[in-house]
Parts: structure tokens; C-alpha cells; sequence
């Protein structure tokens, strides 16, 4: 059996520190919000000579008045992703952009994708996607208030906080992208890392039914480690699963999975040492199941 | 229980067929219609463009208020209840009366029969609301006055824009209603939107009008530009026939100047109108104005009875085209901003198949070996297992015509590295039955009772953020809420059916076996 209890304190302090400075960075540094939420046009160009790259679209991005551009290389050397505000949304940017583009490099590109949003979807968008996840949030703790004791639930809805403000904190860290996709991942992993905490959790009630003598401290360290193989064996299934479509999903998917990875990561790690820790410090024992059950 | 009925098994196996089945016509070409289904690829995979398209209803309640003022004069006049100083504000109708008619002015605002005003019964509600400030009155549109005329223009905008888009003859475009001012236009296939979209975004409000010089023009003039934005006219406001006129319009090639025109046909009224305004006004420029531009001002100099007539002012074969198709189709009620597009080349939307095909092998092979060799045996079946329940969800996906998209496919992939939750879980709770427990039947049956909460949990907020997902999100990832969602239901299927049917039939034959897992 191995000690997950002995490091309880030492762990709180970190999670405490993770969130802290995720928070910090959430506030002063902020989302590196994508065009789903900032709004703005994106352009992903194929380049069929070498001609083109990204010092040489700069320079012609520069010269077309668009404000702020960012060329970026985008998975292999021939792929380029093309990212502008469009302040003023004017209807004809691309087919502008186009007919300049045509002028220095001739036929010897390919838009793949385009993408276009106004000022006012995109604004919607971020007011969903921030309901979204407020509301799965919620709908969580409805849920397990109802499957469990309010410690559980208390226990539960800190570890997920702690999972998504962690999650967005790594984004924030590392200015990676905010797009739709990543509001569809940290659904997930709220999910996911309810599923977890919720297994451990159901073997720390049914253990506080069977033995009455056993501090909360010891219990919950039991059942982590009953529930332990079970555990590293989803999370490494679901880790294989992503990280195949994290390298062999191609770009699109890149960001989606990466945030998913960490999720999975932070969930298992947080069903441990957030949720249980919970319980110990609100000293469950016997009696707050037994109570419930009186009452049920 | 290690017992299965004939028939369940029966059932199960019937069951598992028929969504491979259906899974399968993905594949092969069923003559049968009900399995000759297909999962629908979204726009990022089989590429196409994506366009929402806001109406922007400002000038219609502008012109409908323009409309009111002479309405509600007309109507005053009639009752000889004298209306003074009427005028518009910021979308409100002010107009004062004297003080002794006030209480029948708001009398007939207010009546419920009345025709000046409509009563919606169902909403409790005038189309109009009435205030009287003191100074004057105040009228304007109440909540539910401008939600009719917001889903009136949206039902007359969205018939032009299938009529625009059905003439440029893409396949299966998909227009849809949006809330009551938005549109949204799905067109698959369609990697350069540029045609649709400058057709699009053309009211095509065409008017005949005689450019003049008279400042004192009964109906008022105005000053417009031409096309090339260089020259100008004076041009009244008098319409002489418009859009609402035009039988037909094609474009055509002049014989005599070799330009390319297009020829219009006028229905009855708007050839009597033109013929009309044609005898009297030879010798003077009448204007072609679509859209308050100037597309030519020829001078006219026949009547011209036939009710045909020709538009030409430098159109290439092309732009003569579009106007002629912009002209067929009708004028929107309203001007239409493209607010959203995603447009994927078909050659990105065959290398995201090809790359999410690719990771769903990778995953599922990685899955598959990692279970092999924890489990062994039971490894095995959950492996069977996971691969019946990928066909179920595919079947599933495919008899719902789902649509199927780039995350959507990150969902199944997702699934997979899920799905075995439930087993792993049943499976870790036999080997610890087994620790107290000797007879491995007993064993068996306690890890499937004592396991199905926490598997029922798990999967219900997995569910939970899967609905939220579907009904938040919006193209792309909500395929990912509906792989994702679907999945959990064919994953408890397939566990506590299929993959219980194979683990009960090896117990009850190694009823003795040490080390059952």
C-alpha cells in the first residue's frame, strides 16, 4: 500500500500554489483568445514554392494595411497560418488579400481554410462558452450533492476549479490558443476528472460504512489505494487514446488534445490529493454517511 | 448470475449485427434503403463553406415608420382630427394634437379591433405602443411589433437568399433561420465563396428613375454616384418601375455594339408604367439605379411599349450574369452582412479524415496492446468488445444520419480510451472479491454488483458535460458532444452485454481456475 496520506499537506501546499499563480496569471497576462473569441479573420495557406515563407508573407502581409498580422508556420514547412484583427471588417479582405498575393507569388499558393469572425459573434461565442462551462460546473455539483454528502460535494467542485484554472493557467503560461475546440476539451475534462473523483469517492463511502474505527485519514488513503490500479489504468487508456490524436491528428487537433493530456493529468492527480484532502480536513467519519442514510 | 438466456443472447447478437450493418453501409452500397445510410461529413471534413449572415433591419423599420407617418395622417384626416408636426426621432413617430382629441387619439391606438394598430391576442399586444410626453405623442414599435417585422424580413430574406443561391447551382446547400435576424448558409463542396458571397451581399433594390435638373422635383431628388464612384447626378425620387416589376432578366450579348447587356421583360403594370414614362419623357436621361448607385443613365429616345428593354453599362459576361441572376431573384427586404465564415478546402477537409483515421488506428492499437497485456483473457474480451461498441456508435452515428466532424472523430478516439473505464473497473473489483472469496462465481457476480455505482457516476457526468457541449457549442465541436454522448450509451451496452456475456461464459468454465484475472 502506498502512503498517498503522508504527503496530503505537502501536496495542498503545492495545488495551493498552482492555483494561486494560475489565477495571477489568468489576471495579468490573460487567455491568448483565438478569433473564435477575439474575432478577426485567419487564413491557412499552402505554399507550392519555396519562395514563400513566412519572412517573405510578412513582408507582403505588412504592406496590405491590415494592422496587426501574425504569420506563423503551421505543422510542416510549406503550411502557413495567416491571423489579423480586421478592426473594420471590411467585406472584400480576402479576395484583396488574394489579388496582392497573386501579384508576388503567382499561382503558387493555396488557401485551405479561411475563417471569419465579426466583432459581435465572437463576443457571443465567449459569452457561451464562459455559460458553458459555469454551467457544467454547476451541474456537477447538483449532481454529486445529490449522490453524496455535502463534504463530497465541497470536495469534488474544488478539484474541479482546480483542474480548469490549472488547465488555463498552463494556456496562459504558455500563450497558447483559445479557440472553441479548447472550451470543448475543458468540458471534458470536467467530466473526466468528476468521473474520477467520483470512483474514489464512492469506495471512501461505502469503507466509512464497513469500518467504524478507521480515521478519515487512513480511509480515504485505503480506498485511494483500492481504487489505485483502476485509476492508472483509465487515465493511461485515455492518455494512449490522446496522445495519438495529439501527434497523429494533425494541427487542428493539436491544441484540443494538448488541453485534454493536461486534464487528464491534473484530474487524476486532484481526485487524490484535492478531493480526499477535503474530506479529512472536514473530518468525515462514520456518522456523516450514517446520518444521510437515516435520512434517505 | 452467469446465466444468459437463449433469448438475450439471442438479442444481443441480432443486436451487435444490425449496427455493424448499418455501421458497414458506410462502406459498401446496400440496395435496402434502410441501410443504405451514410454518416454525413461536417464542412471541416468534406470542405465547404460556412456563412452566417446578419439582417440588418434598421432601414426596413425606418421605411415602415416612413410609411406610419402617412398611414396615421391619412387615418387622422379621415376622422377631421387634425395631426400637426409629425415627424421621426430616433425610430419614434412624435406628432401633436389638440387637447380635446388626445383621449380618442389613444382611444383608437388602443382599441383591440383596431386597424390602424394590430391586436396579436396571443401576445397581449399592439404592434404599436402609444405614450403621450406632454408635449406630443410618441409611437413606436412595442416588443412584439418589431419581432413580427424582424421574422417577416427574415422569412422574405431568407427565400432570396435560396433563390440567389439555388441559381448559382451548388449541391445540397443548407439554409437555415437563425434567432429572427440571422441566416445561416451551409455550402459543401464550395471552397471560393467569393461568387455566393458578392451576391449575398446585394440588396439588388433596382429602380427606373429620370436624372433631372429640377431642384424643385415634386418627390425630391437626390444626388448619386455612379458605379466607378467618379461621376454624379441629380436623380428624383420618383420611381418609375422597380425591381418588383421585372418578369425576367438575362444577360445578353448586343449584336450591334458587341457589349454584353441584360435584357429585362416587365410584367403588365410595369410595361404600361415604362411605356408610359418612355412617350412622355423622350429626350431625357432615365437612370438605372441598383442599390443607390447609378449603373447608367441612357437617354431615351423611343417609347418603348413592348414592356422589354435592356440595361447595359460595361458589364462583362460575368457581372452581366450575376445581375441578371440578382434581378430574377428579387431584391432583399433588407441589406445582409456576412458576420461568420469558415470556409475549408476540400483537400484540408481529406487530410483531417485522413489524419483522424490514422489516430483513431494509433489509439485503438495502443489501447488494445496495453489490455492484451494487462488483462490477458479478459483483455481479449475487452478488446472484442471495444470493437463491437466502435461499430455500434458508428451504426448509431449512421442511422441518425449524424453529422461527423473533425473533434467529432477526437470524440470516438476519446471514447475508446474511455469505454474500457467501465470494464477496468468491474475487472479490479473481481480481483479484490477474489482476495476473500474463493468460489470465483461469487467473486464475479460481487465485482459486477459492487462496481455498477461508481460506473453509473462516472458515466453520467461524462453525459452530463457531453449535453451541455451539444447544446453550447456550436458546428464543429458539437460533433464532439454527439460522438462523445452516443459513445457512453454504446459503452455501457457493450460492457454490460457483450462483454458480460463472453466474461460469464470463461467463469463458468473455469469455475476452479486459480488467479480467475
Amino acid at each position: 500500500m502506498i502512503a498517498f496520506n503522508k504527503y496530503y499537506n505537502h501536496f495542498n501546499l503545492l495545488s495551493s500554489v498552482l492555483i494561486v499563480v494560475s489565477l495571477l496569471l489568468l489576471i495579468f497576462k490573460g487567455l491568448n483568445f483565438g478569433i473564435d473569441f477575439k474575432g478577426g479573420t485567419l487564413i491557412e495557406l499552402r505554399a507550392s514554392d519555396s519562395k514563400i515563407n513566412v519572412s517573405s508573407l510578412r513582408d507582403r502581409f505588412s504592406q496590405m494595411d491590415l494592422g496587426d498580422v501574425s504569420v506563423k508556420k503551421f505543422g510542416n514547412d510549406t503550411d502557413f497560418l495567416v491571423k489579423f484583427e480586421n478592426k473594420d471588417n471590411k467585406k472584400n479582405i480576402i479576395e484583396e488579400i488574394k489579388a496582392n498575393l497573386d501579384k508576388s507569388f503567382g499561382n503558387n499558393y493555396d488557401f485551405r481554410r479561411v475563417e471569419n469572425v465579426g466583432p459581435k459573434v465572437s463576443a457571443e461565442l465567449l459569452k457561451s462558452g464562459v455559460i458553458a462551462i459555469s454551467l457544467s460546473l454547476a451541474l456537477m455539483l447538483i449532481y454529486i450533492w445529490i449522490r453524496f454528502e455535502w463534504q463530497f460535494s465541497l470536495g469534488a467542485i474544488l478539484a474541479l476549479f482546480h483542474d480548469v484554472i490549472v488547465t488555463l493557467g498552463v494556456f496562459s503560461l504558455f500563450s497558447l490558443e483559445i479557440n472553441l475546440s479548447i472550451i470543448a476539451a475543458v468540458l471534458t475534462i470536467v467530466g473526466y476528472s468528476m468521473n474520477d473523483t467520483v470512483v474514489i469517492f464512492d469506495r471512501v463511502r461505502e469503507n466509512l460504512r464497513k469500518y467504524s474505527d478507521i480515521k478519515i485519514f487512513e480511509l480515504t488513503n485505503i480506498s485511494i489505494n483500492e481504487t489505485l490500479s483502476r485509476t492508472i489504468i483509465t487515465s493511461a487508456t485515455t492518455l494512449l487514446a490522446l496522445l495519438a490524436i495529439y501527434f497523429f491528428g494533425g494541427e487542428i487537433l493539436k491544441g484540443f488534445s494538448l488541453a485534454m493530456i493536461l486534464g487528464v493529468v491534473f484530474g487524476t492527480y486532484s481526485s487524490i490529493y484535492i478531493a480526499n484532502t477535503v474530506l479529512v480536513r472536514l473530518r468525515v467519519s462514520q456518522k456523516t454517511v450514517l446520518r444521510e442514510d437515516d435520512q434517505k | 448470475m452467469l446465466y444468459f438466456s437463449k433469448l438475450r443472447i439471442l438479442f444481443i447478437t441480432l443486436f451487435s449485427v444490425l449496427f455493424i450493418l448499418i455501421a458497414s453501409s458506410n462502406l459498401f452500397k446496400f440496395d435496402d434503403s434502410f441501410f443504405n445510410k451514410k454518416i454525413n461529413l461536417g464542412l471541416d471534413l468534406q470542405g465547404g463553406s460556412y456563412l452566417l449572415l446578419e439582417i440588418d433591419n434598421e432601414p426596413v423599420i425606418e421605411q415602415k415608420l416612413q410609411n406610419l407617418t402617412t398611414t396615421i395622417r391619412n387615418y387622422f384626416k379621415e376622422k377631421k382630427i387634425k395631426i400637426n408636426n409629425i415627424e421621426i426621432e430616433n425610430q419614434n413617430i412624435f406628432f401633436n394634437v389638440a387637447d380635446n382629441y388626445k383621449q380618442s387619439v389613444l382611444d383608437v391606438f388602443q382599441d383591440e379591433n383596431s386597424d390602424l394598430n394590430p391586436y396579436y391576442p396571443r401576445f397581449k399586444s399592439h404592434q404599436l405602443e402609444i405614450e403621450d410626453t406632454g408635449l406630443n405623442f410618441k409611437v413606436n414599435f412595442s416588443r412584439q411589433g418589431l419581432i413580427k417585422l424582424k421574422n417577416s424580413s427574415q422569412d422574405q430574406a431568407i427565400e432570396i437568399v435560396r433563390r440567389r443561391v439555388d441559381e448559382v447551382g451548388t449541391n445540397e446547400p443548407n439554409i437555415l433561420k437563425r434567432g429572427n435576424n440571422r441566416i445561416l448558409v451551409e455550402l459543401p463542396g464550395l471552397d471560393d465563396p467569393m461568387r455566393i458571397k458578392s451576391l449575398l451581399g446585394k440588396t439588388a433594390n433596382l429602380t427606373f428613375r429620370f436624372v433631372t435638373s429640377d431642384e424643385s422635383d415634386r418627390f425630391g431628388v437626390e444626388k448619386l454616384k455612379f458605379e466607378n464612384d467618379l461621376e454624379e447626378a441629380m436623380v428624383s425620387k420618383r420611381i418609375i418601375i422597380s425591381g418588383e416589376n421585372l418578369l425576367d432578366a438575362q444577360p445578353k450579348m448586343d449584336t450591334q455594339t458587341n457589349q454584353t447587356i441584360v435584357s429585362f421583360t416587365l410584367d403588365r403594370v410595369g410595361a404600361k408604367r415604362f411605356g408610359k414614362a418612355t412617350s412622355t419623357g423622350i429626350g431625357k436621361q432615365l437612370a438605372i439605379v441598383l442599390d443607390g448607385k447609378i449603373i447608367s443613365a441612357p437617354v431615351v429616345r423611343d417609347t418603348i411599349a413592348s414592356g422589354s428593354g435592356q440595361i447595359s453599362g460595361g458589364f462583362t459576361f460575368q457581372t452581366a450574369t450575376d445581375l441578371a441572376l440578382l434581378l430574377r431573384s428579387g431584391a432583399l427586404p433588407a441589406p445582409l452582412e456576412i458576420i461568420e465564415e469558415r470556409t475549408v478546402g476540400p483537400d484540408l477537409g481529406q487530410d483531417s479524415i485522413n489524419a483522424g483515421m490514422i489516430a483513431l488506428a494509433i489509439g485503438f492499437m495502443l489501447v488494445i496492446i496495453f489490455m492484451l497485456v494487462k488483462y490477458k483473457i479478459f483483455g481479449l474480451i475487452t478488446n472484442v468488445t471495444l470493437i463491437v461498441n466502435l461499430f455500434i456508435l458508428l451504426g448509431v452515428l449512421t442511422l441518425f444520419e449524424a453529422t461527423l466532424t473533425l473533434p467529432g472523430i477526437a470524440g470516438i478516439i476519446l471514447t475508446v480510451g474511455m469505454a474500457v473505464d467501465a470494464n477496468v473497473l468491474i475487472f479490479e473489483r473481481i480481483k479484490e472479491e477474489l482476495k476473500n472469496e474463493t468460489n470465483n462465481i461469487l467473486a464475479f457476480d460481487g465485482g459486477y454488483t459492487k462496481s455498477r455505482t461508481a460506473i453509473l457516476d462516472a458515466n453520467i457526468t461524462t453525459l452530463l458535460a457531453a449535453i451541455i457541449l451539444f447544446f453550447m457549442g456550436s458546428g464543429p465541436v458539437k460533433g464532439f458532444a454527439v460522438t462523445l454522448g452516443v459513445g457512453i450509451f454504446t459503452t455501457l451496452f457493450s460492457v454490460y452485454f457483450i462483454a458480460r456475456l463472453f466474461t460469464s461464459i470463461y467463469v463458468a468454465r473455469n469455475k476452479n481456475k486459480e488467479k480467475l484475472i
